[in-house]
């Protein structure tokens, strides 16, 4: 069925809360006003104020209720609305959850899930609008997945709240009213860690994840070359087996990241790739990502910090015809960030 | 170099209800925490370690009150409230000493202790984490309707931090059965808690929450199971949390890095004054239950037990390279070693 991806997140919650009795919701506006982005659409409704609950503006708070929550019996689910209000919560994930199983020597676990929107697109400014998904990935004891539409938000989200270990869901808040042909239902689970081939080519594999899969798609059609272009979905832990495979074949790598250049999630892959697939690379790898700024709030500005398909389209011609890294286009225009 | 003890902790929880395991169970603390400062002091053990001495009878008075279901969230400063609540000298001593021993085979450390048989929740080194968390473990009660209770511990310093608001609030607006156990014991780290709190009594913070509060003295066994057994009454009866301030005192610094001597003159010995363990002794022997002479063969015979569980840990093997990769994340099972 055609669902928007607000639509299929709410579903996967409510089919999981109908399996298993253990599973709660927490968040800012979430019960009675069905969230700010209506992820929740129905589930106060069908599941009442015990299951549903709306929370104080109290991120460490109730983040920290989900830890202890999850260490007796539970399986909550932490709604935090912009994911830079995880900052005053950060103890209670990367320091706690992360670690409950570690120091337990697993005895106790903690099965939460906690969901953040993400990204730029829609014109909240420097600090609604990250992706931030560096500062948990690289914390042991994590997961962390990224869907790209309804279908995967579907299956990512009925994955998480299944899985044993804490699992960070960041949504791109950009996509959350676009429609995607999803499936429901068991066959619409989306196991973590296995990415999606969403073309085959022959020239270049994109890896790209969230809503720059969208992107690269783009940028691929009608382009002089043809693409594996892969969704990651589970960035921690990252499916190296399908991108290997795929840079084995097609000898050129292309990353595709919403977030500032320096440090991004693309330096991981990148770096695995040149290390483990050196010898099938005919070109340099290369990151398309945005510049090393804080997200501008005009719309035309903050269209210009995204990655943009044209310029991975150029960027791949330029590589494919003289071999080398076409140079990131804050750089071609002199601003030197 | 005799054998552990079998008692599990379960029994050794179970075990306190006689007062004279109380005491017994105090010297224990005392005689442990010591020695884990000689062995520290003597380059033996690596890393830091907070101790309790002074502040016993907090430790026995909760494992009194809440029951092995219940679920405790205690802090860095834990070898107390591990050892009352009922894990094993040697599983602590294990854990402290890096062994395979150790309750989680000595990845741990000194700061991080748990045995979920008696309900001890992994010990947390962040100040104030624990007390969301056992807003958590509450709430797990709240919605499945179980029986149980959580208790947070955490110090006077940890009243001053972001968690304690938000753990407190959170727990008062949803009536959580959780109790929340402050043990003042005058010094945030290296500071009097009068230099960075602007009230005397922590207890007073409660009313910003519409939460009840009773100050205790915390050198008294009978006075702190009374205080935390009222307030686990109350979130039995669905009538929501309580702050306990119990008025304690750390003999030591901060950690084995502090020799605290930034304590006015005559402070340690006014509190020595008032030695939970003394206070302890003193009333068993008023009631006749045991004589100065079988106290002291009492003490004897602790010192021994904690130099034998020494002995056997020091002897025992460190943690293995494949313990640092086990219990990482749920698909991280060994396949090998140790």
């Amino acid at each position: 069925m055609k669902l928007r991806m607000r639509q299929a997140i709410a579903r996967a919650i409510a089919d999981e809360m109908r399996v298993d009795p253990t599973v709660i919701v927490m968040g800012e506006d979430i019960a009675a006003a069905e969230g700010p982005f209506k992820t929740s659409e129905g589930l106060l409704e069908e599941f009442g104020p015990l299951r549903v609950r709306d929370t104080p503006i109290s991120e460490m708070g109730f983040t920290g209720a989900a830890v202890g929550a999850a260490a007796t019996g539970l399986k909550p689910i932490v709604e935090i609305m912009f994911v830079e209000f995880l900052g005053v919560a950060l103890d209670m994930v990367v320091t706690e959850a992360a670690k409950l199983r570690y120091l337990s020597g697993g005895s106790y676990t903690a099965p939460l899930v906690v969901r953040a929107s993400v990204g730029a697109g829609l014109g909240f400014g420097a600090q609604h609008s990250q992706t931030l998904e560096t500062w948990m990935y690289a914390c042991p004891g994590l997961k962390l997945v990224v869907p790209s539409g309804a279908a995967s938000a579907y299956g990512l989200v009925r994955s998480a709240i299944r899985d044993e270990d804490p699992v960070i869901v960041l949504e791109p808040r950009v996509l959350y009213a676009e429609r995607e042909e999803t499936v429901v239902g068991e066959e619409g689970i989306i196991p973590l860690g296995v990415a999606n081939l969403v073309t085959t080519g022959a020239d270049v594999t994109i890896v790209a994840l969230g809503q720059t899969v969208g992107t690269a798609v783009a940028a691929a059609k009608g382009a002089g070359w043809t693409a594996d272009i892969i969704d990651l979905r589970t960035l921690v832990p990252w499916d190296r087996e399908r991108v290997c495979e795929s840079v084995e074949r097609t000898g050129r790598l292309v990353l595709v990241e919403e977030s500032p250049y320096s440090g991004g999630w693309g330096t991981e892959i990148a770096a695995h790739i040149a290390g483990e697939s050196f010898h099938a690379l005919r070109a340099p790898v290369v990151r398309f990502t945005c510049p090393d700024v804080p997200v501008p709030y005009p719309a035309h500005l903050e269209q210009r910090y995204l990655p943009s398909a044209d310029d991975v389209r150029a960027g791949i011609d330029e590589l494919i015809a003289g071999g080398r890294r076409p140079r990131p286009w804050w750089e071609k225009e002199g601003y030197a960030s | 170099m005799t054998a552990p003890l079998v008692s599990t902790p379960l029994e050794r929880r179970h075990a306190l209800s006689d007062p004279v395991q109380q005491l017994d169970r105090m010297l224990e603390i005392r005689h442990f925490e010591d020695r884990i400062k000689d062995l520290f002091g003597q380059g033996l053990i690596h890393g830091t370690t907070h101790t309790c001495q002074g502040q016993e009878a907090v430790s026995i008075g909760l494992a009194l009150a809440a029951r092995p279901t219940d679920h405790v969230c205690c802090t860095y400063r834990g070898h107390g409230h591990a050892l009352a609540l009922g894990m094993t000298p040697d599983s602590v001593l294990g854990e402290i000493t890096g062994r395979v021993t150790g309750t989680i085979g000595g990845v741990g450390g000194s700061m991080h202790l748990s045995e979920r048989s008696v309900g001890l929740m992994p010990t947390s080194a962040i100040v104030g984490a624990g007390i969301p968390i056992a807003a958590g473990a509450a709430l797990t009660a709240q919605v499945l309707g179980q029986d149980h209770c959580a208790v947070a511990l955490f110090g006077d310093g940890a009243t001053n931090i972001g968690a304690f608001h938000e753990g407190l609030n959170l727990a008062a607006i949803w009536r959580l059965p959780v109790v929340f156990v402050c043990e003042n014991n005058v010094y945030g780290e290296y500071s009097r808690f009068d230099t960075t709190t602007p009230v005397e009594d922590l207890a007073v913070r409660a009313t910003s929450y519409g939460m009840p509060s009773e100050i205790v003295d915390g050198q008294v066994i009978g006075d702190v199971e009374a205080s935390i057994g009222r307030a686990l009454d109350r979130a039995r009866a669905g009538d929501g949390p309580t702050l306990i301030e119990c008025k304690t005192y750390r003999y030591s610094g901060h950690s084995r890095a502090d020799a605290a001597t930034y304590r006015p003159a005559g402070e340690l010995d006014a509190w020595l004054e008032r030695d939970p363990i003394t206070l302890h002794r003193r009333s068993l022997v008023a009631a006749g239950v045991l004589d100065d002479a079988a106290a002291d063969r009492l003490a004897a015979d602790v010192h021994s037990r904690v130099e034998d569980c020494i002995e056997r840990t020091m002897a025992s093997e460190p943690a293995g390279v494949a313990s640092m990769f086990r219990h990482v994340r749920s698909t991280s099972a060994p396949t090998k070693g140790n």
